[in-house]
């Protein structure tokens, strides 16, 4: 190689000097759009490093960190931005949480922010069970209907969603027991299979009558405490009527059994860790506008 | 040539060699160093714990299914998911997690607080037939996970490899870990011993089937606990060692 670079006649490039078959390699340096950028961004990092969080030490309490000349913290904008928006919501959920459920009810404004919130937070926490339209499932209630296992005014709806059903971390949860009849040996299957033509018979369905007859006054016995004399339910047991065309888990002659026989506990969640006094009375409202509030 | 080139290096083997030292080295001190500060980064909160021998069986199916597929547990500090999830995650709570399970994708929602806000009965019902009660969900079915009894004679192995990668399980944990996990989904056991080593973790039968404890009993006593066992009234998001 020789001491003055050589130019490639055609291009005017600089060569390296190596030449293989008689093609020269080019010196091309980076274009210098590219090294610019690489500069840039070089100084860029450099400047987040100043003005941003960056360097974790040890330190401190055990720990401790660059904080950046403009103090910036993710957790505390969250933070920041939650309160706020708790603090726009507060406005109205304070003055709900401070009046007696019915008083809300009666407030035309109170009302209409109970309503928005309350569908808002019943899409969030309610609605995985019940249902986006509240429709309910096999096993999870149908709340646009007038059919209330635990009562179906505004108080109760409240006191349900605050305890919760069969909730035992919460003291004061709603409880009932069905007996399991025949696993726990209070009923022998002939007994039960009586039980359940006589209900299929107080619910209007295809039943065997000789059979019903003897139910009746096993039903008497055992579930007319609960479930009342005529089979109309009792809200304050918990205990649904058993005479509508309305079936938790199911009314056809098998379903029924099964209900007898294993009995059934189903269970909600207490709310009142998670959601506040406020949230709970504008979840009431909202559940209880439905189309089946008392 | 006086003005800089690469000409320089790649003729001098030594300064090359240099070169590429101080390269490396920037690169690994960037890569290496905040490993040896993991530890620090972790917020000192009370109440996290090493998984119950029934709930760490419980994530190894949720491993075993990719549950983390389509399901993240990480909050992030957004307005938006901490409305929606609640609190945003903290490294505190992933700490005891091999591997750590905060997922990329949401097909589904974000599981890290799902615990205790639905029933079992929830749970077994959707596992079982996920449309029975969220029609238009799109997740699989998994209703084998109640039907096949849970498998855990790897229990002690996977408490002592645990403890390897740095969960204090202690030698009394190992000893008793086959005694908590039939205990935990059992309605009639003792729980005593069991809270005393795993303070807040839910004891019931899980699976709506106490004869039996199966793969659904473990997998819900996990999703149970997943994000409540530190409590927020009481975490302070200002102090220093809570920020980011």
């Amino acid at each position: 190689m020789s001491d003055k670079p050589k130019i490639d006649e055609i291009s005017g490039v600089e060569t390296t000097g190596h030449s293989w078959d008689g093609i020269e390699e080019l010196n091309t340096p980076l274009p210098k759009w590219w090294v610019w950028t690489l500069m840039a961004t070089v100084v860029w990092s450099l400047g987040y490093v100043v003005l941003m969080p960056a360097i974790p030490f040890p330190g401190g309490d055990g720990w401790s960190y660059t904080k950046g000349l403009l103090g910036y913290s993710q957790r505390e904008i969250v933070t920041r931005q939650v309160e706020a928006n708790e603090a726009a919501l507060d406005v109205y959920r304070d003055q709900i949480a401070a009046l007696p459920i019915e008083d809300v009810q009666n407030n035309d404004e109170l009302f209409q922010v109970a309503l928005a919130s309350g569908r808002s937070l019943f899409g969030d926490n309610c609605a995985p069970c019940h249902g986006s339209g509240a429709q309910g499932a096999v096993g999870f209630p149908n709340l646009n209907d007038d059919d209330w296992l635990w009562g179906g005014t505004l108080e109760d709806i409240q006191v349900t969603i605050t305890h919760g059903i069969r909730w035992e971390a919460d003291d004061e949860t709603r409880i009932n027991d069905m007996p399991a009849f025949i696993k726990d040996e209070l009923l022998s299957s002939e007994e039960a299979r009586a039980v359940v033509e006589f209900v299929l018979q107080l619910s209007e369905q295809d039943h065997d009558a000789a059979l019903a007859a003897e139910g009746e006054t096993i039903f008497a016995d055992q579930c007319a405490m609960c479930h009342g004399e005529g089979g109309e339910g009792v809200a304050m047991m918990g205990a649904p009527n058993l005479t509508d065309a309305i079936w938790l888990f199911g009314g056809d002659r098998e379903t029924i059994m099964e209900s007898v026989a294993l009995g059934r506990r189903g269970q909600m969640p207490a709310w009142a860790g998670r959601l506040s006094e406020g949230d709970i009375k504008e979840l009431a409202i909202y559940v209880h506008s439905l189309g089946g509030g008392e | 040539m006086s003005k800089f080139s690469h000409e320089k290096f790649e003729k001098n083997s030594i300064l090359l060699l240099v070169g590429i030292l101080v390269m490396v080295a920037i690169g690994g001190l960037v890569e290496i160093v905040p490993l040896f500060l993991v530890k620090s980064t972790i917020e000192k909160v009370e109440g996290i714990r090493p998984y119950s021998p029934l709930e760490l069986e419980g994530r190894q199916i949720y491993v075993r299914e990719g549950c983390y597929v389509c399901h993240s547990q990480m909050i992030r500090s957004l307005r938006a998911e901490v409305e929606r999830y609640g609190h945003y995650s903290l490294a505190a709570e992933s700490m005891y997690d091999h591997p750590f399970q905060w997922g990329s994708r949401r097909t589904g929602p974000d599981l890290a607080r799902v615990g205790g806000k639905y029933s079992d009965d929830w749970h077994r019902v959707h596992m079982d037939d996920p449309r029975a009660v969220v029609p238009e969900s799109i997740m699989p079915g998994y209703p084998f996970l109640a039907k096949t009894p849970l498998n855990y004679s790897d229990l002690v192995m996977r408490l002592k490899a645990n403890r390897v990668a740095g969960v204090p399980y202690t030698d009394e944990m190992i000893a008793t870990a086959v005694e908590d996990l039939e205990a935990q989904s059992n309605p009639d056991a003792d729980w005593d011993g069991l809270l005393e080593r795993y303070p807040g973790a839910v004891t019931r039968d899980f699976d709506g089937n106490p004869e039996v404890i199966s793969e659904l009993d473990a997998l819900v006593a996990y999703l149970q606990m997943l994000g409540t066992l530190v409590d927020y009234d009481v975490f302070e998001p200002e102090a220093d060692g809570n920020q980011r």
